[in-house]
């Protein structure tokens, strides 16, 4: 390399696609050498104007069907938001015993969805082992969703108003044993996340996000929790069965004392709230009240009642990664709605993604972006570009990966010869 | 930190505000058994005092939640409404404030607010192309959804002739819900 080489920036193209959710996401990623020094989110590639469908052809109740696909793994939180929205707009009342059935479904995908994120983070630092045991893990909670609402992932339980499906007394058993399950694992997880020397080693200091960098740049879930913040909205608002059930946002000090907001807190407060759901869940079938699952039944006064209604309201939720929100507002006569805007967590968390980044290193970043939990089928490919020559190489998911599965390597050949 | 009840909120506008002051409303449900009580409050002001009230909820948490701002056509004025979340952290006591501008559609303009929230940019900069609403002094000028050829004075969330109305495609056999 000639004299003038010896310091070049590159840029490195992580991106774009996005398949799941509201936003795409491309991160252009400047490195010096392997540090990297600026970050910059270009999103949009797949914006499917799902508010604009809402608000020029769907009747509202179609919409629930459409907020369910604003995200593939988070299907209950979007319409568990979206009916409280049009509820509060329209005064419609939920039955408790409703309120009960929707806390339970929307737990139930808080344990899948941290469990998918635990293995992708495993399968990040080229832990595959773990990542298929995690995978194995989880898909007794994937049964467990197919017996109570007939799918794996796209449930259709909620519709305004209440839910579309009671979970009865002879479920019970069943939901029970599957919990049961959970607990027998958790400690093996536990042991296998935060006292593996591997896993240690690469997340811990890495991708660190400050409690005020998270404030400032209005970082939610598990992102925030992890950096100390105790934002939760099962804990902040009185909404759904979450009122009565005295939830505790978790941060990491609750078991190290400390708070860095690095992956491996991330990691710490998923782990955790994995258990707190399963409390919740336990807790909610002891708890849950006899009588109506829906306030009406007959989709056709529904329908009649909200077109002419008039009126906003705002939903809030705590989905897997953090705040839901939707706003809705209604006009008398109007069958769609006048005005709907969605703002799902990634959309708030990628905001802090430059500050997790920056000053850590390129073979970081699989696992750095990881950590806020988007879904990792973005980082398809990297372009560099020699920013003096204007040189141009591509990096395959594959090539990134393999840099990161190289640094665990060597973290750990470099451990065993201590 | 102090928290107040939403009456004393509204009351703190008021008394901040004055005359920039135009509306407000409370709403409250109870939930569930124990009969807890959901809070959101609405705040209408004028726009000349917009940043002064968003300096004011800071004065209620140093650090509000700002979700997202949600923007409607209504025909003559864009209504913009800046959702916040303030006593986050605390147990129950959050409460959902939607503070509500309204800006006639001959002067669709607006401060930023991103040197008191850095966070608001990702929000700011979908308001400026899906609303056409310009966002004074907004740090980053670029688009966020929208890719690089969409045309120029096209809003897709307009409901006027600055409306996507030439980019619509009706499938076969179907018809779009007309609104009255």
């Amino acid at each position: 390399m000639s004299e003038t080489q010896t310091k070049t920036s590159y840029t490195i193209p992580i991106g774009p696609i996005h398949p799941a959710v509201h936003e795409a996401i491309r991160l252009d990623v400047s490195v010096e050498g392997e540090e990297i020094v600026d970050v910059d989110v270009v999103v949009g590639q797949v914006h499917r104007g799902i508010e604009w469908i809402g608000m020029n052809r769907n009747n509202p109740i179609q919409s629930i069907y459409l907020a369910e696909r604003v995200c593939g793994i988070c299907s209950a939180s979007h319409p568990f938001t979206f009916v409280q929205a049009v509820e509060q707009a329209a005064g419609i009342e939920v039955p408790q015993r409703a309120e009960y059935i929707r806390v339970i479904v929307a737990e139930m995908e808080r344990i899948h969805s941290h469990l998918l994120w635990a293995g992708v983070a495993a399968h990040e630092i080229g832990f595959d082992s773990v990542f298929y045991l995690v995978w194995r893990v989880r898909e007794k909670v994937m049964d467990l969703t197919e017996y109570i609402t007939g799918n794996r992932n796209s449930k259709a339980m909620y519709q305004i108003g209440g839910v579309r499906r009671d979970i009865t007394e002879e479920q019970f058993p069943r939901i029970r044993e599957a919990l049961e399950y959970y607990k027998g694992v958790f400690n093996q997880l536990k042991t296998v996340f935060l006292e593996d020397i591997t896993v240690r080693m690469r997340t811990k200091k890495v991708g660190i996000l400050k409690t005020e960098d998270a404030l400032r740049f209005l970082a939610v879930g598990p992102t925030a929790r992890a950096s100390g913040v105790p934002k939760d909205v099962r804990q902040d608002y009185a909404y759904s069965a979450y009122a009565d059930l005295d939830i505790k946002a978790i941060t990491p000090d609750v078991l190290t004392g400390t708070i860095v907001g690095d992956v491996y807190d991330r990691i710490i407060v998923r782990l955790l709230e994995v258990k707190q759901s399963i409390e919740i869940i336990e807790r909610c079938l002891a708890e849950m009240p006899p009588g109506d699952i829906l306030s009406e039944p007959k989709i056709a006064k529904l329908l009649a009642t909200l077109k002419k209604a008039e009126g906003e309201g705002v939903g809030q939720h705590e989905a897997p990664r953090g705040e839901v929100v939707h706003y809705v507002r209604l006009q008398a006569g109007q069958e769609t709605l006048a005005t709907w805007k969605i703002r799902a967590p990634t959309y708030a968390n990628l905001m802090s993604m430059p500050t997790i980044l920056i000053g850590g290193q390129i073979a970081d970043v699989p696992i750095a972006f990881a950590s806020i939990d988007p879904c990792m089928s973005c980082t398809n490919r990297a372009i560099v570009v020699d920013s003096k020559t204007k040189r141009k190489s591509v990096l395959t998911d594959k090539e990134l990966h393999e840099l990161s599965v190289e640094k665990t390597r060597r973290l750990k050949a470099k451990f065993d010869n201590h | 930190m102090e928290i107040l009840s939403p009456e004393e909120i509204v009351e703190s506008f008021k008394t901040t505000l004055g005359g920039d002051f135009i509306d407000s409303r409370i709403y409250q449900r109870e939930v569930a058994i124990k009969k807890n009580l959901f809070t959101s409050i609405w705040i209408q002001v004028k726009r000349e005092a917009f940043r002064k009230s968003v300096e004011h909820i800071c004065k209620l948490q140093e650090y509000p939640h700002l979700s997202v701002i949600s923007s409607a056509d209504r025909e003559d004025s864009v209504e913009l409404i800046y959702h916040f979340t303030i006593y986050y952290g605390h147990h129950l006591k959050a409460l959902s404030l939607g503070l509500r501008l309204s800006l006639p559609k001959s002067d669709l303009k607006i401060p930023t607010i991103t040197d008191i929230i850095p966070g608001a940019i990702f929000t700011e900069r979908e308001t400026q192309e899906m609303m056409g609403v310009e966002v004074i002094g907004i740090p980053d000028k670029r688009r966020l959804f929208l890719p690089d050829d969409f045309p120029e004075g096209v809003y897709p969330w307009r409901k006027d002739e600055t409306g996507p109305h030439d980019m619509l495609r009706v499938l076969p056999g179907r018809e779009g819900i007309k609104n009255e």
